[in-house]
């Protein structure tokens, strides 16, 4: 297992796991988000493919009201 | 030959690459529901809502996403920076909320409501960085909205940055307290447009009620962005409306031109034919008789 950081929680996720295993498993709608490994964005058609890593610090964000 | 009882057609405010049918933008935030938000949206007329970014909360799978409450192909999507307080975390921010719009297919991917505060009692901007990232998102493909103070020569500034528009605050963000220096905005307002009169300057900020709105029109304000006097109004949906009312108010008025202010009354009525006499009080002679 792993322990990675996902939206400031120490999480833990078995070693293979891809961004796109980590939105899914967080029922998150993919359509509404984006996505930050380690501070660089994670291109939409790359979560399939890109793995995390110990120690990442993986942020998904959406939209909410804001002025 | 009868004129016609309508007015000349307005044009539409350009920012930039994007044209918006109204000029009013509003916030989607701080509503009691997202059913009272869409309802509110709609009856301000407002084709462009200001949304932002923010950790997706884990824990809530069957919360409703704000998007659902927003018609797509009715509202350009402006995302802000709000809660950013350095460059560097507006930036990314920027980043974020591009990468969500280009997913969404909506047009507002290209531009961004920039916010740098300094101080979160106050929600006053921070100038010096306000203006680090406005030339790094000028610089990264941007067209970058900015929310500044009045301050007629930070205003020029972030023009000389790149700002696609500058976007003085009536008052702190929230306070409900309108235009505080009238005088400043027209001192923007002459400076960001002697040389360059469809540069867009909105004010942003301070609106409290539906006056405000057309105080800032009549001054030549090309747009208004609010929040709050709607979300936070006893009747959200009403006063939506009053906005747009205030909007096509205060925009007309200035169109038209307004009269000079003058110290003394002008009769509306004809001085030629009354049969009345008249007290000579103007001329001091009435007064004068007295002693």
């Amino acid at each position: 297992m792993l322990t990675i950081q996902f939206n400031g929680q120490p999480t833990s996720v078995p070693e293979g796991t891809t961004i796109e295993d980590l939105i899914q498993s967080a029922g998150i709608p993919s359509r509404f988000c984006a996505v930050e490994r380690n501070l660089e964005i994670v291109p939409k058609n790359r979560y399939a493919m890109t793995t995390v890593e110990e120690n990442d610090s993986i942020e998904v964000v959406t939209l909410v009201g804001g002025g | 030959m009868v004129a016609s009882s309508e007015p000349a057609q307005d044009k539409p405010l350009k920012i930039g690459t994007h044209t918006l049918e109204s000029r009013l933008i509003v916030g989607t935030g701080k509503y009691e529901t997202l059913d009272g938000m869409r309802a509110s949206l709609l009856a301000s007329q407002s084709r462009c809502v200001t949304v932002a970014i923010r950790r997706e909360r884990l824990y809530d799978g069957q919360g409703k996403n704000l998007l659902d409450f927003i018609d797509l192909d009715r509202y350009t999507l402006l995302p802000n920076t709000a809660g950013c307080y350095n460059a560097i975390d507006a930036v990314r921010v920027a980043r974020l909320g591009r990468e969500i719009l280009k997913t969404l297919e909506n047009p507002g991917f290209d531009w961004v409501k920039l916010e740098v505060l300094g101080d979160s009692k106050t929600l006053l901007p921070d100038p010096l960085a306000t203006l680090e990232a406005c030339s790094r998102l000028v610089d990264d493909g941007f067209q970058v909205l900015c929310y500044t103070s009045d301050d007629p020569i930070m205003a020029v500034r972030l023009k000389a940055a790149g700002a696609t528009a500058v976007m003085p605050a009536g008052s702190p963000i929230g306070s409900g307290q309108g235009i505080l220096n009238p005088n400043n905005l027209r001192i923007i307002l002459e400076y960001l447009k002697s040389e360059d009169p469809e540069y867009p300057v909105i004010v942003d900020a301070g609106v409290g009620s539906a006056s405000d709105v057309s105080i800032a029109f009549e001054l030549g304000a090309d747009g208004v962005l609010l929040n709050t006097a709607i979300a936070h109004a006893k009747d959200p949906v009403m006063m939506a409306s009053a906005m747009h009312h205030a909007t096509l108010a205060g925009r007309q008025s200035f169109l038209a031109g307004r009269i000079p202010k003058r110290l003394y009354a002008q009769a509306s009525s004809p001085e030629e034919g009354l049969i009345t006499s008249r007290p000579h009080l103007s001329d001091g002679s009435a007064v004068r008789s007295t002693n």
